[in-house]
């Protein structure tokens, strides 16, 4: 492993709030999308000439087509009940990182242009012009915003930060100013199908590799279908599943369970991504390009319904904004919601009798459940509010013995972002990544000390992904995170009933 | 018009252009916000499923300021009892502008308790506690404007005077009464000469002003903002964005 060139917290089992600490990560900084990357999707391929004024009015233009930034860059009162919330102002101690001072970076350029205070007064009414400064401002923090809403959630006025980034990304797109990664993603997955660039060919092997696995491993015939038409069920899984740990032991999970279902279901090679980056960037049409695949895959291929897998803002996107987006579903059978959460599958299956479990194939495993921010803050999960709490835990008390909660801060609505999500999973932003894991790391380190937690299940691509690669700078082992239906899939005794 | 005095015609001018300024951009303000559409569905969840349950989660945030107090007990105490002193305050004074004056306001001037004048005192400490938080805690003083700390100072300096008119500088509330309801019946007579009584007025008049381009507009704000305000039925009842292109 690399070696980081900034100090990692200690393991206390506390979440301190630090003092602030200003500018001390005002040098992280994504890197620039190149010309194609920007031109792939619709956005002009460098700064364009006097971008400050086109940034302005782009910011207009927003505001006049998003309620969400029109009420909030009037109402906040700068009370402070943010400022100690987020998770990278906790990990940096930056005072830019505070939710309230990151909507300031934008706020102070509304005042200016488009309030008669800012106009008239400037600088005493907080207003500031557009400016190389304030851009690099810009750049810089609202890349340091996973748009986990927790900030929100303390709120008096519901002010979601998450919206205000996601216009100030718009607006960089806009005037030529975008980031590498979410861009270049976003061009393969409008191309190619999924975020990866995974061809065709390269999944289907990926497919029957898994096949022949599992056979050898459990002797029953679990199969990974691809492009099956006629097929009952698409399953629309984020591409991760497909090659990383412990993401690909998740996909085996709904395999088996779709198998012990008996439904016929398949993947797409057309729509083989769930994640759409598309929410990062704040970008309506870009997001919408991305869902449309999935639509025509369904489509396409006939299916009755759409399942999805484990992937925390993706099932925002899907859950929140798919009816907006590529609905109406006249085309799938009315007796299923759609989009359905393979967590949702799997409790049904399991209390309609559909699975045979043996428990006792996790009882190695203490189990923490980390609840990933946007399908806690941002969805929705069966059909009573704070569902997405409660069914993602009913499937692993159905499939563990030991189950524990980590502290009730850290959990359910008030749950701590992994560090990596808002299209922050990207090498040159591990600083801010490795700071902004550090209250989920302490509350874990709580919960390992106190009640021998040796495993914590996540349902999001981006949090696994993330989870594996900096909790290990803390000193856990990578091991320790798992996948829902990693936990589900060690419990499943195969050919135990017959399909309900 | 006539009998009326020179500073009276002044006064007299100042309130109705005042009131009339703040009501234009108030309620131009809050058009924008009504009108702006919103593409997609934000309510931060878990959210009630019916408009009958998100009636509840904004009454709860209107009256109780929930959120708030998930986020800071002590910010929660200060603001809560500055905005319920505040609603006293006003209840109070709306026996100058009605006649005969209903029970609850009446109540408010209670002899021996006088509740709205406490409440007035609780204002003020409410006040100096919040400004002072944002002077001790670096976080919000971090975030503190010039503007926060004005509008601080301005509201206790109207309640400083209301006050000092009530313990030190008597004031004749007859005649005030006289002109405040002169104002409302739109039959304005001549206002008392009291320099406190109009310091007092000016500040109010200037907040007045202030209002509806400050971040005051919170009042107006907080019942259109979607993540309070919307229903989580996304799966049942498929939002439109008015403005998508496909």
């Amino acid at each position: 492993m690399a070696k980081l060139n900034f100090e990692v917290e200690k393991l206390t089992g506390e979440i301190k709030i630090p003092a602030i600490n200003p500018g001390a990560t005002a040098h992280v900084k994504p890197n620039a999308a190149k010309e194609d990357h920007n031109t792939g999707i619709g956005f002009p391929p460098s700064r364009v000439e006097n971008w400050e004024t086109k940034a302005v009015e782009k910011m207009g233009e927003l505001l006049g087509k998003y309620k969400s930034l029109r009420v909030f860059m009037d109402t906040c009162v700068r009370c402070g009940s943010c400022t100690d919330k987020c998770h990278y102002f906790i990990g940096t101690g930056d005072p830019n990182n505070m939710p309230v001072a990151r909507q300031e970076l934008m706020r102070k350029v509304y005042r200016r242009n488009f309030t008669p205070g800012g106009k008239l007064l400037g600088n005493l009414a907080g207003a500031e012009e557009m400016s190389e400064n304030v851009m690099d401002q810009w750049n810089s923090y609202f890349h340091q915003c996973s748009q986990c809403r927790r900030c929100s959630v303390y709120c008096p006025y519901g002010i979601d930060t998450a919206e205000v980034s996601m216009a100030a990304r718009e607006i960089m797109n806009s005037v030529g100013i975008g980031q590498k990664y979410c861009n270049e993603i976003l061009g393969k997955v409008t191309t190619v199908g999924n975020n990866l660039g995974l061809q065709k060919a390269a999944l289907a092997n990926t497919l029957e590799f898994l096949e022949e696995d599992t056979e050898e491993e459990t002797g029953h015939a679990v199969k990974f279908p691809l492009d099956v038409k006629g097929a009952d069920v698409l399953l629309i899984a984020p591409s991760a599943d497909f090659f990383s740990s412990p993401h690909i032991e998740g996909l085996t999970g709904y395999a088996k369970v779709f198998h012990e279902a008996g439904v016929s279901w398949t993947i797409s090679s057309y729509a083989s991504e769930f994640a759409n980056f598309g929410m990062f960037i704040g970008s309506f049409d870009t997001m919408q390009t991305v869902a449309k695949r999935i639509r025509d895959a369904a489509q396409e291929l006939g299916v009755k319904r759409i399942i999805v897998g484990e992937c925390g803002h993706a099932w925002r996107v899907a859950y929140s904004f798919w009816h907006t987006l590529i609905g109406p579903w006249d085309f799938l059978d009315p007796k299923y919601q759609t989009p359905t959460h393979i967590a949702e599958f799997t409790l049904d299956l399991i209390q309609r009798g559909g699975l045979k479990l043996d428990k006792s194939a996790n009882d190695e495993r203490v189990v923490t459940f980390h609840d990933s921010c946007n399908v806690a803050r941002a969805s929705r999960m069966g059909d009573r509010p704070g569902g997405q709490f409660d069914i993602p835990r009913e499937v692993i008390r159905s499939v563990c013995n030991n189950f524990v909660e980590m502290d009730e801060n850290t959990i359910r609505e008030f749950t701590y972002c992994c560090g990596g999500g808002g299209g922050l999973l990207t090498d040159e932003l591990m600083e801010i990544r490795v700071k902004g894991v550090s209250p989920r790391a302490q509350a874990l380190h709580e919960v390992m000390e106190r009640k021998g937690v040796n495993t914590m299940a996540a349902i999001c691509a981006i949090c696994k992904a993330q989870f594996t690669k900096v909790l290990p700078e803390y000193g856990f082992d990578m091991e320790v995170v798992a996948s829902l239906h990693q936990l589900v899939s060690d419990a499943i005794i195969l050919g135990g009933k017959p399909g309900v | 018009m006539e009998g009326l005095t020179g500073l009276s015609i002044v006064f007299i001018a100042l309130c109705y252009g005042a009131f009339s300024l703040f009501l234009v951009a108030f309620l131009s303000k809050v058009y924008g916000y009504a009108v702006t559409p919103s593409p997609l569905k934000i309510p931060t969840t878990p959210a009630p499923t019916t408009s009958l349950g998100v009636a509840g989660r904004m009454a709860g945030e209107v009256f109780f300021f929930t959120s708030l107090f998930k986020g800071n007990k002590w910010t929660w105490l200060g603001g809560y009892l500055f905005h319920l002193a505040l609603a006293a305050v006003l209840l109070r004074h709306l026996r100058y502008f009605l006649d005969p004056v209903p029970l609850p306001v009446a109540l408010m001037t209670y002899p021996g308790l006088e509740p709205g004048v406490w409440a007035g005192v609780v204002m003020i400490a409410a006040l100096v506690y919040l400004f002072s938080r944002r002077l001790w805690v670096d976080r919000v003083k971090y975030i503190s404007l010039f503007a926060d700390y004005f509008i601080l100072t301005l509201i206790g300096l109207i309640g400083l005077s209301g006050v000092l008119m009530k313990f030190v500088i008597r004031t004749d509330v007859e005649a005030v009464k006289e002109f405040t309801l002169g104002l409302a019946t739109l039959h304005p007579v001549n206002i008392p000469p009291d320099p406190m009584f109009i310091i007092h007025l000016l500040l109010v008049l200037a907040l007045v002003v202030y209002f509806p381009f400050s971040k005051l507009m919170h009042l107006g704000g907080i019942f259109f903002s979607p993540t309070r305000t919307q229903v989580d039925d996304c799966r049942e009842i498929r939002h439109v964005n008015p403005w998508a292109r496909n």
